[in-house]
């Protein structure tokens, strides 16, 4: 069994790789696994401005704060600007009874938000992590998501929008470090929705905030000061459920979210130099429901898919996409779906750099697909 | 141990009429030379502060007795956790311990205190604050150290960090606000059960008494009468909200509402003790849960990436550093009643440094923990698990 044959190649190509020769030990534990790519500037939405993803976030909340009158947001600690720096401003803007805090209270902060959506609010919550989001599961689930079809229409909250922090940050350990998409992936009657840089994010919850159904938006927390990009300064908005084709290409199709966008960037371009074999990007961006038909029809022209997420591979969102793909696109299959996801525990404290499933180990599965 | 050589020095010292004791006694290895503990007053009655109750006909006696043993100890274990905490700050700002790390300097009498008024075989949860705790429950300084750099040698052996350290009849360490608190009621529940006439100290803070899951266990450990003293350590800010901003009522010794209630000095070491003494009792009697409010304060930042001055002035941290600071109360109490001298304090001071400096040496040397360690102990099983890996043909194995 090549029980430790991976992390152990990982950890001797980590320790070959040019950039980390002279730095210490301690100091090579920092260096982010990915690098952010940004995209080309947009030019079909007016004028644009330097940001990075807590300020685009910022632009899209202020955007709809001024057109929308109804438009609340809370959370805990918001008021000030959040404690990622979200909300600078909008309280001294548009005044505090539109921008509040909340006591410590996470499931009365998603019970609240549905309450003021159903009378016609346009409610923004903000739950401070992730990872905190469990108090709420039972309101989300059970309420925010069923409100619509066990009232036979006759309420809804879709003015309801759930924003939270999501996935690894280098340092979180276990409980300011998690990637819960899949667990709400179970549950019709939500949308989850996942933004991969600046310009997505602003387009993509603004998207959530006009979308009539309830919507969870993760923000890849790690990106909210390396992703920088020119952003449009009006609002705008980027379609839900459909998937983005990055890079076209025709041997691999590479189906990733969030943070792993970038990872996936990258193995992209190592199978390009080092293999000679042309992969297709694509961003799911929204989770939920999913587009099947753009990963479907990429995997019928490439015949090999390779999944990679942050979050444990038990059960995660990759293992709904696999099973998919191979009941549409069976025949079309060189090689068995490829997914490269965390380990089955806990998100660990000191073991980070060994848990995610970095370029190396999806550069290895590439080959393995390839040679298969 | 040390009452026996202390009836014994006494004893000799009567006999001989010399200054035989005092090397034997004291905290360090050098011998005092200038003045022998007979001289010490061996034991002082102290006026401690009027508790405020909640449903409770009286409250915890307005005097307490504090013998010289007891003094030292208590200073020692305050002054270790102060100079454990500050040794941790320092290590962060190296970057050797990473991650979150929230520090306990300024609330060291909640933790002594309660330790002191409680059994090592009572029970006790708290929150992620928790290093003050893991300490008096009676895990070395060295291993709480190298639990927070992560080193094989910490606690829980590097894989928890700063909010997760658990000791014997210590159930940590829990990084979800508010989480920590049905499960000290579920503990209390297995005390009363088992009929083993212990407690259970389910600590939280001003942040989490919001919580919906506190009310819930409130109310099972009323109905069912559970011996659960349910603590409030009101440092006065949730994070960066002050509790004027998060509470519709700040008396969170009154929360409980039907439960009794009693809000207590939280920086003199010994009005916690006195409380917690009358707490436990009112527990041990069979009467049922009783909710405590620690009024303290926290001189740090909500944790290492907080500044703590955003949202409170520095005026207001140094007033209470010079006003209400729990070990130079003790020390300035323990003086002024000449139960201890000052060359004593200094002393326990050095031998307290050159600890915490050794357990520093130690995390940060320690080798972290191996790579196997990684899928360990996830489920327990007999035979080891395989956990699926990274990649398809990743798998490790799982050893618990």
């Amino acid at each position: 069994m090549l029980s430790l044959h991976i992390p152990t190649l990982s950890a001797t190509l980590l320790k070959l790789s040019p950039s980390s020769n002279s730095r210490t030990k301690t100091q090579r534990r920092h260096a982010a696994h990915f690098t952010f790519q940004p995209d080309p500037v947009p030019t079909q939405y007016g004028p644009t401005q330097k940001m990075n993803l807590f300020q685009s976030v910022t632009s899209a909340l202020d955007n709809t704060l001024a057109s929308d009158p109804t438009a609340v947001i809370f959370g805990e600690d918001v008021a000030f600007g959040g404690v990622f720096r979200c909300t600078v401003g909008l309280r001294d803007k548009y005044g505090k009874d539109r921008v509040f805090n909340t006591p410590l209270c996470e499931q009365g902060i998603v019970g609240f938000g549905i309450g003021a959506a159903v009378a016609g609010a346009t409610a923004i919550a903000e739950i401070q992590f992730a990872d905190y989001i469990y108090p709420a599961f039972d309101q989300i689930v059970n309420e925010a998501a069923k409100y619509r079809y066990r009232s036979g229409n006759l309420f809804d909250c879709g003015n309801l929008t759930i924003r939270a922090p999501w996935g690894c940050v280098g340092h979180g350990s276990l409980y300011h470090s998690q990637s819960p998409e899949a667990f709400f992936a179970h549950c019709p009657g939500i949308k989850v929705v996942i933004p991969r840089s600046p310009v997505q994010a602003k387009g993509l919850l603004l998207a959530c905030i006009a979308d009539q159904n309830p919507c969870i938006f993760f923000e890849p927390k790690i990106l909210y000061r390396a992703a920088v990009e020119q952003v449009p300064v009006e609002p705008y908005t980027i379609p839900l459920s459909q998937a983005e084709i990055l890079q076209e290409g025709s041997d691999v199709t590479l189906v990733a979210w969030g943070t792993q966008i970038h990872v996936m960037r990258e193995v992209a371009n190592m199978a390009q130099e080092k293999l000679g074999v042309s992969c297709e990007l694509i961003d799911l961006q929204t989770i939920l429901p999913w587009d099947t038909e753009t990963v479907c029809k990429s995997v019928v022209k490439t015949g090999r898919l390779l999944i990679s997420h942050e979050a444990p591979i038990t059960g995660g969102f990759a293992a709904e996409i696999s099973s998919t793909v191979q009941e549409e696109c069976f025949l079309n299959l060189e090689a068995p779906i490829s997914r490269v996801c965390g380990y089955d525990t806990p998100f660990p404290h000191i073991f980070e750099p060994f848990y995610i499933p970095d370029k190396w180990k999806c550069f290895e599965a590439i080959k393995k697909m390839i040679n298969y | 141990m040390k009452n026996m050589l202390t009836i014994i020095s006494n004893a000799l010292c009567r006999i001989t009429g010399r200054n035989v004791g005092a090397q034997t006694v004291s905290e360090g290895t050098r011998a005092v030379v200038s003045r022998s503990f007979a001289d010490f007053t061996s034991q002082a009655t102290f006026d401690i502060k009027k508790c405020d109750v909640h449903r409770l006909e009286e409250g915890p006696p307005l005097k307490a007795e504090l013998t010289r043993e007891q003094g030292l100890r208590y200073y020692r274990i305050m002054q270790t956790v102060r100079r454990m905490e500050l040794k941790a700050d320092q290590l962060y700002k190296q970057k050797i311990i990473r991650g979150f790390c929230h520090l306990y300097d300024g609330q060291e009498a909640c933790a002594v205190g309660i330790e002191a008024a409680i059994n090592p075989s009572d029970h006790l949860i708290t929150a992620y604050r928790a290093h003050g705790y893991t300490y008096t429950r009676g895990i070395a300084v060295k291993e709480i150290l190298a639990e927070l750099t992560g080193r094989r040698g910490g606690v829980a052996k590097g894989k928890g960090g700063s909010m997760h350290m658990y000791a014997p009849h210590f159930y940590g360490g829990n990084g979800i606000v508010g989480a920590q608190v049905p499960l000290g009621a579920g503990i209390a529940l297995a005390c009363q059960y088992q009929g083993n006439n212990q407690v259970c100290v389910a600590l939280y803070g001003d942040g989490a008494a919001n919580q919906g899951q506190l009310f819930e266990s409130f109310n099972m450990a009323a109905l069912w009468k559970l011996p659960c003293i349910f603590t409030c350590e009101n440092n006065q800010y949730g994070m960066g909200t002050s509790v004027e901003r998060a509470s519709a009522s700040t008396d969170y010794y009154k929360r409980g509402d039907f439960i009794p209630g009693i809000r207590v000095d939280g920086m003199d070491v010994l009005c916690v003790r006195e409380a917690f003494k009358f707490a436990a009792e009112h527990c041990r009697s069979g009467k049922g849960p009783i909710v405590m409010e620690l009024k303290t304060y926290r001189y740090h930042g909500h944790s290492m990436s907080d500044p703590g001055v955003s949202y409170r002035t520095r005026e207001e941290i140094q007033e209470v550093r010079s006003k209400s600071d729990p070990i130079t109360m003790l020390k300035e109490r323990m003086l002024s009643n000449n139960m201890a001298s000052v060359e004593e304090f200094k002393e326990i001071d050095i031998a307290i440094r050159k600890e915490v400096e050794e357990a520093a040496q130690y995390a940060t040397s320690d080798p972290e923990p191996p790579l196997e360690e990684l899928c360990n102990h996830i489920f327990s099983n007999d035979s080891p698990l395989e956990v699926r890996g990274t990649n398809p043909w990743a798998r490790l194995k799982s050893v618990s």
